[in-house]
């Protein structure tokens, strides 16, 4: 196996007293799904808290593509290609699907000769409609506030997003948390799509079902630490609880 | 699941919200859309009919000479309204206009008097007393914005806080209220048109100079477009294009929409929030020095009754007080409503206190009409859900 796209080495976040992520490690190869599994409170998002710029961590290290990284910020770490989807998505929902996949970075026109710089709405609106179609997602129509979508649909606005913004790492927050389970299973077709191009997923969940469908390896923390790594395809429900809950624990056999 | 049933039950999860209104909804949806519009309309209507009924004919609404007061009237009420906007739209919110519009009038009467007193000619002075009412607000402007973005104090009180200082500031300045002294050259700028119109015997138009008309010929005369209105209408088209058309606007309506998605999509959040509130000073600035070029006056206390007209424009107008949505046009019909209701009951020889009943009304029920909407849209908006 080529050298893995993201290398995690030791990492440890401290809050005052508390130790919310303890001397964690893992990697992420090209292409492949990690699931990061875990109960309420095992250090999960304070972890890709840590990879994604939000937090910086007391110790240890992060390799991305071969570089050791140190982001000071989210946008840091977005560009270089590290894009982070959380829960509440981060979107704008009074604007439409073109201008939140493009909010921050919009894309304009020059006239009058570069004095004035218009919005070019047309082309983020066909760029978004391309990089919707291209995960196969269909929206009735794309100049409506999102507001108006459903909750599937604007996760999907949020991984449109991100891909189109290239990314080289998704990092997905609990992304079938209040979906119907129809949007469920397109979120999780969304993960495998990307798995196809090559860009890996690390998908936080404590949906077990979720976790063993699309992953290839599990890694399963319990207050702050890791305790297990596992194929998925050798692993099943029942041990993977058994991790989550504390009653098993590799690190300290 | 196949890749196509997904996909057909995804389509037909997004159709749930739109689809399954009734008519009757959709026809509440759009009348609400365009209310306002249509309410500035009957409103017209009303005082074209009712004017000249009440008055045995003497008097009608919808003559040249009173469109152009009523243009002239908003003026103010729409300065500090269209910064408002801006303001309202990310969600802030900016109680100093009224005392900025002061101290620029005061700030510009000051600058222009001692550079005509100092030699230069007239318009220049002008042109330096524009710059003095506009920098001096922008200054206010950008206190505002920098301790509401950087020291993350609320809007309002940081607002409410520098118009105090800049009331004082005002009163100290123009040392008892009133500059005066001004060269007499500017009342034209103040309050000639861009176009003249005389009708009857001896009729004819006039470009940028004011006939000399007397007695009879005086009152046939019609001024159209009085260069205060000249100058309005620009700011106006400026901030339709800054709103709608650039990327400043955007980053005005995702901060008012979702300030967290603004800034983890990389939205220059504070950079934007102290423009944001620099815009609304400038364009308060625009009205106080338009002011004292009107009254050939600074005047300290011109400003301060504006404010809550302003903000009532804006609302009426159609932008959430929660913030994320609205347009400068809209804040224009709502200028417009509260003129063409306080002239028309004036003229309808109601007690001038009576406007003000109206236009509470008004304002409550423009509120009332923006959440039926969101009853039937399903919308919870941020403010709203707490």
């Amino acid at each position: 196996m080529s050298e893995p796209l993201l290398s995690v080495r030791n990492l440890t976040k401290i809050f005052g007293g508390l130790v919310a992520v303890d001397n964690v490690s893992f990697d992420v190869a090209r292409g492949e799904v990690v699931g990061l599994l875990g109960d309420n409170g095992a250090g999960k998002s304070t972890l890709i808290k840590c990879i994604s710029g939000v937090h910086a961590a007391e110790d240890g290290e992060i390799v991305f593509d071969g570089e050791k990284v140190q982001f000071a910020s989210p946008m840091d770490a977005r560009r270089a290609g590290i894009e982070t989807i959380y829960q509440d998505l981060a979107l704008a929902n009074n604007l439409d699907v073109g201008a939140n996949i493009f909010l921050g970075r919009e894309v304009k026109t020059r006239r009058l000769g570069g004095l004035l710089q218009t919005l070019d709405d047309k082309h983020m609106r066909e760029q978004s409609r391309q990089t919707l179609d291209s995960l196969q997602i269909r929206f009735p129509t794309l100049t409506e506030p999102i507001e108006n979508l459903s909750g599937g649909q604007r996760q999907a606005v949020a991984i449109a997003r991100a891909v189109y913004w290239d990314a080289r790492l998704m990092i997905m927050d609990e992304p079938t948390n209040n979906l119907g389970v129809p949007e469920q299973h397109k979120v999780l077709e969304v993960i495998r799509m990307l798995k196809g191009r090559g860009v890996p997923v690390i998908l936080i969940t404590h949906v077990m079902p979720d976790a063993l469908a699309v992953t290839d390896r599990i890694i399963i923390m319990h207050r702050g630490r890791k305790v297990a790594e596992k194929i998925t395809a050798r692993t099943n429900a029942e041990e993977l609880v058994q991790y989550m809950v504390g009653a098993r624990d590799d690190a300290m056999a | 699941m196949t890749e196509r049933a997904s996909r057909i039950a995804l389509a037909h999860a997004s159709t749930v919200s739109s689809g399954a209104r009734t008519r009757v909804q959709r026809l509440i949806l759009f009348l609400s859309s365009i209310w306002a519009w249509l309410f500035l309309a009957l409103l017209v209507l009303f005082f074209v009919v009712a004017v000249p009924l009440t008055t045995g004919g003497a008097v009608n609404f919808l003559t040249v000479r009173n469109s152009q007061n009523i243009l002239v009237a908003i003026i103010p009420v729409l300065l500090l309204g269209l910064g408002q906007t801006f303001v309202i739209i990310a969600a802030g919110i900016d109680l100093s206009v009224g005392w900025v519009m002061s101290l620029a009038s005061v700030l510009s009467a000051l600058a222009l008097r001692s550079a005509f007193d100092g030699g230069v000619p007239l318009f220049p002075s002008v042109l330096i007393g524009l710059i003095a009412a506009v920098v001096g607000a922008a200054v206010v402007g950008l206190v505002n914005g920098v301790i509401i973005a950087k020291l993350k104090v609320p809007a309002f009180i940081v607002t409410l806080g520098t118009s105090f200082i800049v009331r004082g500031i005002a009163y100290l300045m123009s040392e008892n209220t009133t500059v005066i002294g001004l060269p007499s050259g500017i009342r034209a700028y103040g309050n000639d048109a861009l176009l003249y119109y005389i009708s009857g015997p001896g009729s004819g138009l006039y470009f940028f100079e004011r006939p000399e008309a007397k007695g009879e010929l005086l009152r046939r005369m019609d001024a159209v477009l009085p260069y205060p209105v000249v100058v309005t209408a620009f700011v106006v088209a400026w901030a339709i294009f800054l709103l709608h058309r650039t990327q400043f606007g955007r980053h005005v309506y995702a901060i008012g929409g979702s300030m967290d998605a603004a800034v983890r999509s990389g939205v220059p959040v504070d950079r934007r929030v102290i423009a944001i509130y620099i815009l609304s000073a400038a364009t308060s600035g625009v009205a106080g020095f338009l002011s004292t070029l009107r009254f050939t006056a600074g005047s300290a206390v011109i400003g301060d009754p504006l404010l809550l007209s302003s903000i009532a424009a804006v609302i009426i107008g159609g932008v959430s007080l929660f913030g994320g949505a609205g347009t400068v046009i809209g804040t224009v019909i709502g200028a417009l409503i509260i003129a063409v209701l306080t002239t028309g009951l004036v003229m309808l020889n109601v007690e001038a206190f009576w406007q003000f009943i109206v236009v509470g009304t008004v304002v409550i029920v423009a509120v009332l009409i923006d959440q039926s909407r969101d009853l039937i849209t399903g919308h919870v908006r941020a403010g709203a859900a707490q």
